[in-house]
């Protein structure tokens, strides 16, 4: 049980190799960089392979090959390099296959692109948010237990500040229970069996069977097997002071400490105010969000964007509340998401113009 | 009159896999295959008809795009008309 | 003997009664079944033929992994019996250097066209070759894309019809085409660089002990090996199946030249 001051970079690259990843391939781009840099340090020494792949695309097809021989894999980027990596992420969900992928983003303004999914078809992936770095380190190794348990990708959203900021952390493994054996997974040896294995976008029906792939039966299949992910995972949500509260602040990611810490502070002054913290942005807790506002007066949400968690939220509380947006896109010129507004202070004001307009009859 | 050539080997041929491209046509060194001209396959295709004089070379199986042909090398020559 | 159209013919329905033996059989073993609906006349299963052939001769069969690219060839991908994985179009070469990287031990290859790795997937080739991934990439090089029905491709020759460009390619319009082979073999990672052709039985057997050469390559760690087989495509060029051996040789193998490039361990 060591605690270090650790930068959530270089704790969350310490948690994927508890996790038992062993491959990673990315590509520098600010705020991800650092990672890229700690995997290429840390990973070797484990007997991992670490790739410094000639761009995103790349990173995803090697992590795609490695995770398609059972080697438990990741990549990541920030939200531009995720934009890269979209066809063969919507892919590799249709080749079943485990995969780990960080976005280090710039603000928060890649919530569409990380729930919706930027890709072509349907398909889904799981989202993990973490507020801070010891939530990123429990986040990282819980995604690649759900990737390898639902073979299936898993994004774990992070950002900058989550990547740069140091704080005291355990980096454990931790007690999670055994994961499936792969044995679709590829290694040669199924060769000449009659029975040579496939891992294919396309689905797994040989031609000895029938004639070709089938495509409407293999995404049939598909759908099913993502309807069971999506009843088999618990959304997750941290919520607070929601007994009560006329106003419910919602806010994921580095923000969500910020309005945790408002609302802690209004509600120390008897405003009666609560907050829900989505954890998993996909599934969304919709249940929790709509049982918070089942008696509150209005519900506002803050994120650095233009509006995009809002509309999960809407359709969560189905019109028991006025939905009101109280973030915002980032101030930070650099493009990097360091707001300036990430003010408690500021979103304190924020959360009382909201009290003030909901007051009155109902 | 009868002309006997040597036939060092034979095939056989799986007509109904046979989409008649007539790769093996050109590719058999001593020329005894040729296409039909007015049957055809089952699937509408015509195929290749073999001659007296096959050396069992293995040029139209490995020619072959559709794996039409199973090659036999005698072990010993065999005599067979021509005309 | 029997006569069929008027011609003393030999019967070709069952095995010799007379003693013989068997030298080529229908379909190599390792592909699954032999039917197949690509056009009467391609190259591409003649190339499959040789490059699982010759898996089995080296006895890499339990250790092979093959990667397929997207186009015509794609059909083989799960007609197969050495185990695959299927990628993007152009992103064969990526996926492939995962699962070497992550499972040294086994023999690795890709099946793309030309259009998947000169056109999509440039970078990643170039890439692989010059990391010196000990991987070996296969390109089935017949001018075109194939499957979308027979398009310019980077290796396109001046001159060559396809349907979008209907009055033949120019250097003008649409530029020159990439002799890639050419390209690869002048970076320091790869170690086995060769070009061969399907379009005679000669050929055949020459790109086959090509390929024996690439997958040796690998198999002692040298470096990055690769084959461009040229193939034929009737369809995607235009002319009658009889016609398309010397439509290759004329056009496509004047531009892309067969023969060794490179063999840092000859």
């Amino acid at each position: 049980m060591t605690r270090r001051l650790l930068e959530g970079s270089e704790a969350i690259a310490e948690a994927m190799i508890v996790a038992g990843c062993r491959f990673f391939a990315g590509y520098p781009m600010t705020p991800f960089t650092e990672v890229l840099e700690h995997m290429a340090d840390k990973l070797p020494a484990v007997g991992g392979v670490c790739m410094n792949a000639e761009s995103e695309l790349e990173a995803v097809g090697m992590a795609w090959g490695a995770a398609a021989t059972g080697t438990l894999a990741a990549t990541g980027s920030t939200g531009q390099g995720l934009s890269l990596m979209q066809e063969s992420l919507a892919e590799m969900t249709l080749a079943r296959l485990p995969l780990v992928v960080l976005n280090m983003a710039r603000a928060q303004g890649d919530y569409f692109q990380a729930t919706r999914g930027g890709g072509h078809g349907d398909y889904r992936h799981l989202v993990l948010a973490p507020m801070d770095v010891v939530e990123a380190v429990r986040l990282t190794q819980v995604a690649f237990h759900l990737a390898a348990r639902w073979r299936n990708p898993v994004l774990v959203f992070g950002d900058y500040y989550l990547a740069h900021t140091a704080q005291s952390v355990e980096v454990e493994a931790l007690p999670l229970e055994d994961l499936p054996a792969s044995d679709w997974a590829l290694d040669g040896s199924s060769g000449g069996s009659g029975q040579a294995k496939l891992v294919s976008p396309l689905g797994s029906a040989k031609q000895r069977d029938r004639v070709g792939y089938d495509l409407a039966q293999h995404y049939q299949e598909c759908v099913v097997a993502t309807a069971e992910m999506v009843a088999g995972v618990t959304p997750m949500a941290e919520t607070g002071f929601t007994d009560g509260a006329e106003v419910v602040v919602v806010a994921f990611g580095t923000p969500g400490r910020y309005v945790r810490a408002a609302v802690g502070q209004l509600r120390a002054e008897a405003v009666p105010v609560g907050f829900v913290r989505p954890i998993s942005l996909f599934p969304f807790p919709s249940a929790v969000v709509a049982a918070a506002a089942e008696s509150a007066r209005a519900v506002a949400v803050y994120e650095n964007n233009q509006g995009q968690m809002i509309d999960d939220v809407r359709l969560a509380v189905l019109g028991r509340a006025p939905v009101h947006f109280i973030g915002g896109l980032s101030l930070d010129s650099s493009g990097f998401g360091i707001a300036p507004d990430l003010d408690v202070n500021v979103i304190r004001g924020r959360i009382q113009r909201v009290v003030a307009e909901s007051e009155g009859p109902r | 009159m009868t002309e006997k050539v040597l036939s060092r080997g034979t095939v056989v041929i799986d007509v109904d896999a046979c989409k008649g491209c007539d790769l093996c046509i050109d590719a058999c060194p001593p020329r005894v295959l040729i296409m039909t001209t007015r049957e055809v396959n089952s699937r509408g295709y015509r195929y290749p008809l073999l001659m007296a004089g096959c050396t069992g070379c293995r040029a139209c199986s490995q020619i072959c795009p559709d794996f039409v042909f199973q090659v036999y090398r005698y072990d010993t020559p065999i005599e067979m008309e021509v005309r | 003997m029997k006569r069929v159209e008027g011609l003393v013919v030999v019967p070709t329905d069952r095995a010799p009664t007379e003693p013989a033996r068997l030298v080529d059989d229908f379909t190599p073993s390792l592909i699954e079944v032999g039917g197949h609906h690509l056009c009467p006349g391609c190259g591409e299963p003649i190339a499959m033929r040789s490059a699982v052939e010759a898996i089995e001769e080296l006895g890499l069969i339990q250790r092979t992994i093959a990667v397929f690219g997207i186009g015509c060839y794609t059909a083989f991908s799960n007609n197969l019996d050495v185990e695959v994985l299927q990628a993007l179009h152009g992103r064969a070469p990526s996926l492939a250097t995962g699962v070497k990287r992550a499972k040294p031990e086994t023999f690795v290859f890709t099946v793309q066209g030309d259009g998947d790795m000169v056109n999509e997937g440039l970078q990643e080739v170039i890439h692989a070759a010059a990391r010196g991934e000990r991987i070996t990439c296969v390109m089935l090089n017949n001018g075109v894309f194939g499957e979308t029905g027979g398009h310019l491709t980077a290796t396109t020759v001046l001159g060559q019809r396809t349907k979008n460009t209907l009055d033949g390619r120019t250097a003008e319009a649409h530029g020159h085409p990439i002799r890639l082979s050419n390209l690869l073999a002048q970076l320091d990672g790869t170690a086995y660089v060769a070009r061969g052709a399907v379009n005679n039985a000669g050929n055949v057997a020459r790109t086959k002990k090509m390929l024996i050469r690439a997958f040796e390559t690998q198999m002692a760690g040298a470096g990055f090996s690769f084959v461009e087989i040229l193939t034929m495509c009737p369809t995607g060029w235009f002319v009658e199946t009889q016609t398309a051996p010397s439509y290759l040789a004329d056009n496509l193998a004047a531009v892309h030249s067969p023969g060794i490039l490179k063999d840092v361990r000859a």
